[in-house]
């Protein structure tokens, strides 16, 4: 009997006229940002073989938002946008892009087409062609094997790489081999890669390490100025370069938020002071 | 001025463009048609007394060749342009002509030593009763045909699924495609698989009603070949050339990279993997009407080996280089184990060593290091007529 009536109760679940079966739910669809916020991460915990790399982790990105995450080595920085990017699985918590589009239950490809673009620490860009294909291939639309096959340039897809070659500044490159590029050309190139595919969120790590002056300040212009069309999150140990493009700070300290506000709010946290900038004073 | 600069910009995307993958040229097209061609002419046509002559041996011979070309070509797909280093496609290139073996060995009817109509000779030897299950409908060509290409694509298809997904890749996924050609050569070898135990498949008589024996089946085995050859070639450098080809390169390059942005890179490899089989499948096919035997020994481990030898000796990463690289060391092959038989395994090594450390993009890297030497002139031509907005190119060769 009461196994009856458990069936009972799972019968009136599956039929629930208030939700909808996860197969039917479409693979690719835009966020739901009518709340303002675009990622909302929640309780998130990830150990590596005891040590905790996330621990209990909340955090919450506006729409349109550039966010800078700090933290020292091992404060779990990469380890958070490998979590968003699905490369790695949470042992616990939630994470949700928009307010209906659940992070965990997609892999890595499914995520990168949700809108989510990611840029390596160290710049990963495909050496073996020119900057025109690496934006090429770049380009939103189907990923699949036989549509890549019969795919053809149209007018549209070549201007929007137009567009992006012009964002990055790399317009006399596009022949170029991307192998040939400079360091800090193969950084805008992998910034330019994520925005020909029209993402909604950009999460971007390090980008001007191993940049000169001129260039880190060519590439704040850049990040500022995408701000409000994508949401933005990035990396960045050079405090110089945060200090120059943020207007939101938060502070990582193994594996949680430490602290979260401005630059100079978050300058002036005891807690900060303490265990992050006052082992630099 | 601006004309100029126009040009010069046309010219180094031209150039680009050559330099990247599969822009082979087409003049090897038109050398395989008119070689064999030609040979097949002078072998139908001319009297044997000729000086120009072209021995029904050397037909044969040249035909084999052409199937070492296209199981080269293969490798090269999956290695060269997708860097996964199979050292198992002989498995592959061995179930399409055990498939052909199969259809041949049905052929000779009761024409065998023991005369059975229904039974190949190794099974009456054996005291088999009936033909096994899996060698019915092999004696009609087409369904042959089909079979030989079904397996080692399915087989291509299971183990690539598995393989990929699990994102093994690099040496272990080396290991692995080995591991498989062994196990399938000690399957083949044992006399209860049905296949002819060590000895394979042999004694052919005709194919498709025609005398395997006679010349003008050979020179047509030969042409067929080579039509083949071209026409894999030609669909391969399709492939490479469209944006699949490039999001494959991509793969070989930044497989994490191609990932997020949105690419199912396994996807990509386990039919790249597939295609590569099945083309390996078709030299398989071609190859054993041409050399009159199939047996395990083809499924060794060294002979895929090898194979990755001529596709490093032609030039991994161009589907030319990949044939030529066959053509030379197979001839070179012939030529020395003719003159010092047991040196020829040192002089393969030996051949590996000199092309890994001295050529390294091999025979093709050595006729395009031409062609990159005129591109960077054309790009410093282009840096002289200098630019102000953005990067300029002066940066770009800093």
């Amino acid at each position: 009997m009461s196994n009856l009536n458990q069936f009972a109760g799972q019968a009136r679940e599956l039929l629930r006229r208030d939700t909808t079966w996860p197969f039917l739910v479409p693979r690719q669809r835009s966020p739901d940002v009518s709340k303002q916020v675009i990622l909302y991460l929640e309780g998130l915990n990830v150990s590596f073989d005891g040590f905790k790399a996330l621990n209990d982790l909340n955090l919450y990105v506006n729409d349109g938002e550039l966010r800078c995450l700090i933290g020292a080595n091992g404060a779990g920085k990469t380890t958070l946008m490998d979590v968003i990017t699905g490369k790695t699985r949470c042992d616990s918590g939630s994470a949700w892009f928009g307010q209906n589009i659940d992070l965990l239950a997609h892999d890595e490809a499914e995520i990168a087409q949700l809108g989510i673009g990611r840029k390596f620490q160290k710049p990963t860009v495909f050496e073996a062609h020119t900057v025109f294909h690496n934006l090429e291939l770049s380009l939103q639309g189907s990923k699949g094997v036989w549509s890549a096959l019969t795919a053809s340039l149209t007018s549209i897809e070549s201007d929007r790489i137009d567009e992006v070659l012009k964002i990055i500044g790399l317009q006399n490159a596009r022949f170029q081999l991307a192998g040939a590029l400079s360091h800090g050309q193969k950084q805008w190139l992998e910034i330019g890669m994520l925005l020909a595919a029209q993402p909604r969120l950009l999460l971007i790590d390090e980008p001007v390490a191993g940049m000169t002056a001129e260039e880190a300040e060519r590439t704040a212009e850049l990040l500022t100025s995408l701000a409000g069309k994508h949401t933005v999150i990035v990396v960045e140990h050079d405090m110089e370069f945060v200090r120059s493009i943020a207007r939101t700070v938060t502070v990582l300290h193994q594996g949680s938020v430490l602290a979260e506000g401005t630059m100079d709010q978050v300058q002036n946290n005891p807690d900060v002071i303490e265990v992050y900038l006052g082992e630099e004073a | 001025m601006n004309a100029m600069s126009n040009l010069i910009e046309k010219m180094t995307r031209v150039l680009t463009e050559l330099r990247q993958p599969g822009k082979g040229s087409s003049m090897l097209v038109g050398v395989l048609l008119a070689t064999t061609l030609a040979m097949s002419a002078a072998n139908l046509l001319l009297p044997a007394d000729s000086a120009f002559y072209v021995s029904t041996y050397t037909i044969t011979l040249m035909g084999k060749y052409l199937c070492f070309a296209m199981l080269a070509m293969a490798v090269d797909i999956i290695w060269g342009y997708c860097g996964i280093l199979s050292l198992g496609h002989g498995a592959f290139f061995a179930l399409g002509g055990y498939g052909m073996g199969m259809y041949l060995m049905r052929q000779i009817g009761d024409r065998g030593v023991y005369g059975n109509p229904d039974l190949p000779d190794f099974m009456v030897f054996l005291n088999w009763q009936e033909l096994p299950w899996y060698w019915f409908g092999m004696d009609q060509f087409w369904f042959a045909v089909l079979m030989a290409l079904a397996i080692p694509g399915l087989l291509a298809f299971v183990f690539g699924w598995l393989a990929f997904r699990s994102r093994v890749t690099g040496v272990y996924l080396s290991i692995m495609t080995q591991a498989l050609t062994y196990a399938l050569m000690l399957a083949f070898f044992r006399n209860e698989m049905g296949f002819g135990g060590n000895n394979g498949l042999t004694d052919f008589k005709d194919i498709l009603g025609f005398d395997l024996q006679a010349d003008a089946t050979r020179v047509a085995l030969l042409l067929v070949t080579t039509l083949l050859l071209v026409i894999a070639f030609i669909t391969s450098r399709a492939i490479v050339q469209s944006r699949l080809g490039r999001v494959i390169v991509a793969v070989r390059d930044a497989e994490a990279r191609a990932r997020f942005l949105g690419y199912r890179t396994e996807r990509y490899k386990v039919w790249l993997f597939v295609y590569s089989a099945l083309i390996a499948a078709v030299a398989g096919m071609l190859y054993v009407p041409q050399v009159g035997i199939i047996n395990p020994g083809e499924f060794s481990p060294l002979n895929s080996i090898e194979v990755v030898v001529w596709v490093a000796v032609g030039g991994r990463g161009t589907l030319y280089g990949a044939i030529v690289g066959a053509l030379l060391v197979n001839y070179a092959k012939t030529r020395f184990t003719a003159i010092m038989p047991d040196g020829w395994l040192f002089a393969l090594g030996a051949l590996f060593v000199i092309v890994t450390v001295y050529l390294p993009q091999g025979l093709a890297g050595l006729l395009q290091r031409f062609g990159r030497s005129e591109s960077v002139q054309a790009a410093r031509r282009e840096e002289d007529a200098g630019s102000d907005s953005g990067i300029s190119t002066r940066e770009v060769n800093a």
